[in-house]
């Protein structure tokens, strides 16, 4: 009996934002196959993460780094994303959405997380151009490009969100000045002296803080000027950035007929007043309450999740929240009721000349508040204390002093806390629940641990704690794994990690690689990046576009710089062998371009030296009419094969050396190797190609070919091991073949095959290659590889690719 | 000496991101590199070092590589990373939109 399935029920979605996209997952955590998904969005973009925007600002992060759904998780989930058009109305008769393109779209279920909007003060002159508000990525590259033409910014609002603003903008090159109205910074998070704190260590940093700053008019004619003060004062300004507040984005909702107070009102199950229609987010009011931080928009979304599925009847509770500042060096930490009143005591310790200061707030001997300032390392244990209740007079006496004193332990760190404790603010994940995970899922990772519980995966403060829980959960495990050497100063991942993780997370870019493993800076430095350039191009052949910015100047350039800043240009000679024609053709260059050098190289061929970078393309035109082509003396690739003259000529010859050398030429030219690549074939024992000191070394015998690999001459030299023995030129190529594609697969960027297999051991090398199977497969890829590889670099050149690179921007006189 | 006037020598997309061109003047070539959040930096086309042209090494952060011996200099104060010493000169720019200024002193 064939079952027809139920038609799958239609669920819109308005508003592509951290708490509806992060309803959807939940959704379909709990009814993958249930609804029919629609996401309306007004920015054109996936969903990225907004409390990441200040780190985009400051500059230590990119916007690729804080993309949380690009397109494809959207195909993937099978959802339609409609990014870039904002919806316009609701028809609840109907049931129809219709976005301001004209695009409609029918609903049964239909989600509302328009979020808030900015509130603009309309003081005269708020709407002259350069006043800004800071929203969304939008807002922050109009902060950035301010800040690349210098000039001042002032920030109206010393809130949270403020802050970090002025702090980007400082960090951009712009003087930065924040109004704030009231007498003190940050007055709903901090106490008078920590927010006195706070402003010197802004003024550290340059920039000024006005308080009991009334802003009575915004000045200029066609653009923003300068700002004025109800005392009388006036401000320069290039930009303002407005930051006072946020109010619920309610105009769809009230147009619809939805009841509303200051945000959309939900019941506890986040309905709203039509049974049909749901709501979570910054547009939400509940029981009078609107909300601004993204923990209890996620405790929302989980709440509507249960609800659109059915699978519980659960309740929203709100919760305390604690905030932090996303300031790099400001180390602070605020949570519930910290100004306390008549009915609590207080318990404070300061140390002014360390910046620090502590205030607990306790009421009947449980801690309702408390601001760190200074040094925060301990608010998850306050933050378990607050949210639980806790009776703490055990501990009073030292309960300012962190667990260390109090806990009684030595290590004082994440690891005494109770499994209730918050480790993770942003998404509400317990100790316990992190616990958990890396023991069921045996997690050695923190990408293991974000990807299961999603802890340190928003707002990445407590990514320190979360490691040392793995550490400590984990144990050896986990302490295995810094032990492997990272591939630089950039990142914690060894090569191996990285390999592996590029082909089995599907990384197709650099910026992909360093996003999945977390880099530590935001665009890597000259060891890490033509490390992944060259393992990309490994493991994605065709598909890979090469970044040429990550490529060492002789393989962007495509020739050798030498020490004056001049280029070497090297032909290739298959095999060694040349003619009277190709000679010819290189001493008319030589004449022609005036190239002071010519000289015979150790590989077989010919180096020009002495070329100026503007000849270069010209230079290689001429040479390319003539039939030669890049020898890619320059790259870590196959570089020459050296060869002997073999039996053909040779009195001592068994085999055709030169023939084979030009076969294997021909073969593995073209190829990106993890370092350079040599190989040689000699026509018998006598061995006078040097095959032994190769990476790759055929010396022929009476009986076929010995094939050796791991040779080097250079600093160490090594001799070659004996990889096996073959009867026939097709299983040299094919092993040759073989051989480089494993080297290309598994070697350490700028490691040489010698290295590379001492490291490995040999019989590794020959188990592998010994394998029929195998050996096939690594050949069939090297193939494949080639097919997109064995293309001259110089041709594409002298046609007009990379022109750029050959040519100065300009000359001033 | 003659006060210096900003001449326009380009726009920002004439730069590849976490790259660099070079400007040619009387007194030496100028590399001008762009970073990857898209700011503009100007030095000498000398490292401090062995004089190696720091255009053509490999831009990230706020630093460039040289391609000889692998000197890391900082773009805005032209200051080689420790454990080197060195300095390799600075010259004024700007950006007026998508226009480069560099600032010469005719």
């Amino acid at each position: 009996m064939t079952m027809i399935p139920p038609a799958r029920r239609r669920l819109v979605l308005i508003g592509n934002g951290m708490a509806g996209v992060r309803a959807l997952e939940e959704i379909l955590t709990r009814a993958p196959d249930r609804f029919a998904i629609t996401v309306f969005g007004a920015e054109p973009h996936g969903n990225y993460n907004r409390i990441m925007l200040s780190p985009v600002l400051a500059g230590e992060k990119r916007f690729d780094d804080i993309v949380t759904h690009s397109r494809d998780w959207y195909d993937q989930s099978g959802i339609e994303l409609i990014a870039g058009e904002a919806v316009v109305a609701i028809d609840r008769e109907t049931k129809m959405v219709t976005g301001e393109h004209g695009t409609m779209r029918p609903y049964d279920v239909l989600l509302l997380a328009t979020g808030s909007n900015p509130i603009i003060i309309p003081v005269p002159g708020h709407k002259l151009p350069g006043v800004i508000s800071f929203r969304d990525i939008a807002d922050v590259e109009t902060m950035l490009a301010a800040g690349r033409r210098g000039g001042h910014a002032v920030v109206i609002g010393g809130g949270l969100l403020g802050l970090e603003a002025a702090n980007g903008l400082s960090r951009a090159g712009l003087t930065t000045t924040v109004l704030h109205l009231m007498p003190t910074l940050m007055e709903r998070q901090l106490d008078p002296v920590s927010a006195g704190l706070l402003k010197a260590d802004l003024a550290a940093r340059g920039i000024t803080v006005i308080t009991e700053a009334n802003t009575r008019a915004i000045l200029g004619e066609d653009r923003v000027r300068g700002i004025e003060l109800a005392d009388g004062r006036k401000l320069p300004a290039d930009l303002v950035v407005m930051s006072a507040g946020i109010r619920p984005n309610i105009a769809l909702a009230k147009a619809a007929g939805l009841a509303c107070g200051r945000g959309v009102q939900v019941d506890d199950g986040m309905r709203t007043s039509d049974p049909a229609i749901y709501a979570v987010g910054e547009c939400v009011e509940h029981r009078g309450a609107v909300f601004g931080l993204v923990a209890p928009l996620f405790d929302m979304a989980k709440i509507a999740a249960d609800r659109i599925t059915g699978t519980a009847d659960s309740d929203y509770v709100p919760a305390v929240t604690g905030t932090r500042l996303k300031v790099t060096g400001i180390d602070m930490f605020s949570a519930g009721d910290f100004l306390g009143d008549d009915t609590t005591d207080e318990i404070i310790f300061r140390d002014a000349a360390r910046g620090v200061h502590k205030r607990l707030v306790l009421r009947d001997e449980k801690l309702i508040g408390a601001v760190l300032y200074g040094e925060a390392r301990d608010s998850a244990w306050y933050f378990d204390f607050i949210r639980n209740g806790t009776d703490v007079s055990a501990l009073r006496d030292v309960l300012v002093f962190g667990p260390s004193v109090a806990g009684g332990t030595e290590a004082g760190g994440v690891e005494t806390l109770p499994d209730t404790a918050e480790i993770c603010g942003c998404n509400g994940v317990s100790k316990g629940r992190i616990l958990a995970a890396i023991a069921d899922h045996k997690l050695t990772t923190l990408d293991g641990v974000r990807a299961r519980t999603k802890a340190s995966a928003s707002c990445g403060s407590c990514t320190g704690h979360v490691e040392k829980l793995l550490a400590f959960a984990a144990g050896a495990d986990y302490a295995a794994a810094p032990k492997v050497k990272p591939m630089c100063k950039c990142t914690t991942h060894g090569h191996d990690a990285v390999r592996a993780a590029i082909r089995e997370q599907a990384l197709k870019t650099i910026p992909a690689v360093m996003r999945a493993l977390d880099w530590k800076t935001p665009d890597g430095c000259a060891g890490c990046r033509p490390a992944l350039n060259s393992y990309l191009l490994c493991a994605w052949p065709g598909e890979y576009r090469d970044d040429s910015r990550s490529r060492f100047v002789n393989e962007r350039m495509h020739a050798n710089i030498q020490k004056d800043g001049t280029y070497s240009v090297v032909p290739r000679m298959w095999g060694g062998v040349t003619s009277a024609a190709e000679l010819r053709a290189i001493a008319d260059v030589v004449d022609k371009h005036g190239i002071p050098t010519v000289k015979v190289t150790g590989g077989q061929r010919i180096d020009l030296l002495g070329v100026r970078k503007a000849q270069l393309p010209e230079v290689w035109r001429d040479l390319n009419a003539a039939g030669l082509v890049s020898g890619h003396a320059y790259g870590k690739a196959l570089r020459t094969v050296k060869t002997c003259v073999g039996s053909e000529w040779c009195r001592f010859g068994t085999q055709d050396s030169t023939a084979m050398g030009v076969a294997l030429e021909k073969m593995t030219w073209g190829s990106w190797t993890p370092h350079k690549t040599k190989m040689a074939v000699s026509g018998c024992p006598r061995n006078c190609a040097e095959a032994t000191i190769k990476d790759f070394g055929v010396v022929a015998t009476e009986a076929g070919w010995d094939l050796h690999v791991g040779g080097n001459g250079g600093i160490r030299v090594r001799v070659t091991d004996l990889l096996t023995k073959v009867t026939t030129e097709a299983e040299v190529l094919e092993y040759a073949a073989a051989f480089m594609q494993l080297y290309r697969e598994e070697a350490w960027y700028l490691e040489r095959t010698a290295p590379w297999i001492e490291r490995v051991g040999v019989d590794y090398v020959r188990d592998r290659l010994a394998d029929p199977a195998v050996r096939a497969a690594l050949r069939e890829r090297f193939q494949d590889s080639q097919r997109h590889a064995q293309r001259d670099p110089w041709a594409d050149r002298a046609a007009g690719v990379d022109a750029h690179e050959f040519r100065a921007l300009a000359t001033v006189a | 000496m003659a006060p210096g006037v900003w001449r326009r020598v380009g726009v920002l997309d004439d730069i590849p991101r976490l790259g660099s061109r070079v400007v040619e003047t009387a007194g030496g070539d100028i590399a001008l590199f762009r970073t990857g959040d898209d700011r503009v930096f100007a030095l000498h086309d000398r490292c401090p070092h062995k004089a190696g042209k720091l255009s053509q090494g490999i831009v990230h952060g706020e630093s460039v590589t040289c391609p000889l011996h692998n000197w890391v200099i900082g773009l805005a104060d032209g200051q080689a990373r420790d454990p080197d010493e060195g300095c390799a000169r600075t010259e004024p720019v700007r950006l007026d939109g998508q226009d480069i200024l560099l600032g010469v002193v005719p």
